[in-house]
């Protein structure tokens, strides 16, 4: 797996290491039941405290990614990509929500909004 | 035992300068930074942690023992590195080993020999040729081969260039890795902080301002700048320094504090933002 710091991102180092990790477990990159790298090493690979990588494998565990198991690693779990997928159908609901509520505003009917749709999802399958 | 290092309540009183009531706690397996302005109590903290200098006041642990009373036993599981080398000039590196081997009854020559070739040391030199960094990593060198639990290193990094700055680093994050090891450092470079210390101790003028995890602290503060014209009575209150020029201005505020000021320009502060800011206000009251 690949795991690049920025400095100037101005996004936590915590946060760089969680968001890496879920697009590795999203690709398929990262199975079910393989390990992350030991905690310490890559503190020490990184050159970035042991405490910030214990944050972001924490907090993975808690959002139910990944499991510590003292003295063996932390694993990827199996529901890791169900979950990741099912947060961002999530995400898709808020945005569409919040397009409907501006189609309102703009008093756009519903058929127009569904071809404003069509339309940018031709325009990504072009890309 | 998962304390290395406690100090709790030091004090030292000198004619012209005080060092007041410092505690702080050092886990196994962590580095810490030891941060503050020149002639803040850093090196007056790590010889008293040393009984370098008699303590007027307090109380201090390695690894669970009593720096005075259990002086020999705490210094064996101890490493020690100053800005400048402690041996003698004159010495080749094999006397040094020599000389140093004999206190420590799990003195390892083997390991001492690799290291000296990991550092790229030749133990037929004098300490006095080698360069800054050379002999800060002998200084190292010595502490490993006798396998020291904590290891105290004093300004190491100042008067290093940075390939030799970054080579520390990775030799103390090398040493930390098993979780076995822990490293206080004193520094006013804190650039070297930024990323690889797991906590920090900021003494200024001889009190202690903070100790505790490096992000936590590095979180607390924000710098907000803006026009002059922005420069509220209420900002001066909450700021903890306020840098003013023609232009505009700079200060440092507490995290918790920005709602108020959420219309002026906030960023994330740097330790050395928070040192200077703080320090300041210091001077200020003085």
């Amino acid at each position: 797996m690949k795991l690049i710091i920025s400095n100037i991102s101005g996004i936590p180092i915590y946060e760089q290491i969680k968001q890496q990790v879920k697009s590795a477990i999203m690709s398929g990159e990262l199975h079910a039941d393989e390990t992350l790298p030991s905690l310490r090493t890559l503190a020490k690979d990184l050159k970035i405290s042991v405490l910030t990588v214990t944050r972001a494998y924490t907090e993975l565990e808690e959002e139910g990614f990944v499991k510590n198991i003292q003295g063996r690693g932390c694993f990827v779990l199996s529901r890791g990509s169900e979950l990741l997928k099912e947060q961002l159908v999530c995400k898709i609901e808020n945005s569409l929500s919040e397009a409907i509520n501006a189609a309102r505003v703009a008093e756009l009917s519903g058929e127009e909004l569904h071809r404003l749709l069509d339309i940018l999802m031709e325009e990504k399958t072009d890309e | 035992m998962n304390n290395y290092l406690e100090v709790k309540n030091l004090s030292k009183s000198f004619d012209n300068f005080r060092l007041h009531d410092i505690s702080f706690t050092l886990p196994k397996g962590y580095i810490m930074g030891l941060i503050g302005p020149n002639g803040s109590g850093k090196t007056t903290t790590i010889k008293l942690i040393l009984n370098m200098l008699k303590r007027t006041e307090g109380e201090v642990k390695i690894l669970g023992l009593d720096n005075i009373a259990d002086e020999q036993a705490a210094k064996k599981s101890l490493g020690v590195v100053f800005d400048s080398n402690y041996f003698s000039d004159d010495w080749k590196v094999s006397q040094v080993e020599k000389s140093v081997s004999v206190f420590y009854e799990n003195w390892n020559t083997q390991r001492f020999s690799e290291l000296l070739d990991k550092f790229h040391i030749s133990p037929a030199k004098k300490v006095k040729e080698l360069s800054k960094g050379m002999q800060m990593k002998l200084m190292i060198a010595c502490a490993f081969s006798y396998d020291a639990k904590l290891l105290i290193l004093d300004e190491p990094t100042s008067g290093l260039d940075p390939v030799s700055r970054d080579e520390l680093l990775h030799i103390l994050s090398e040493y930390i890795e098993d979780g076995e090891h822990s490293v206080l450092f004193s520094t006013h470079i804190t650039g070297d902080l930024e990323r690889a210390a797991d906590y920090i101790t900021y003494i200024s003028y001889g009190e202690l301002f903070f100790s505790g995890g490096k992000d936590e602290f590095v979180d607390s503060f924000r710098i907000v700048k803006g026009g002059r014209e922005e420069l509220s009575d209420d900002l001066g209150k909450k700021a903890f320094g306020i840098r003013d020029f023609a232009t505009g201005f700079e200060a440092l505020i507490k995290t918790e504090d920005i709602k108020l000021f959420a219309h002026l320009n906030v960023e994330p502060a740097t330790i050395d933002d928070i040192v200077v800011f703080t320090s300041k206000r210091g001077e200020q009251y003085e």
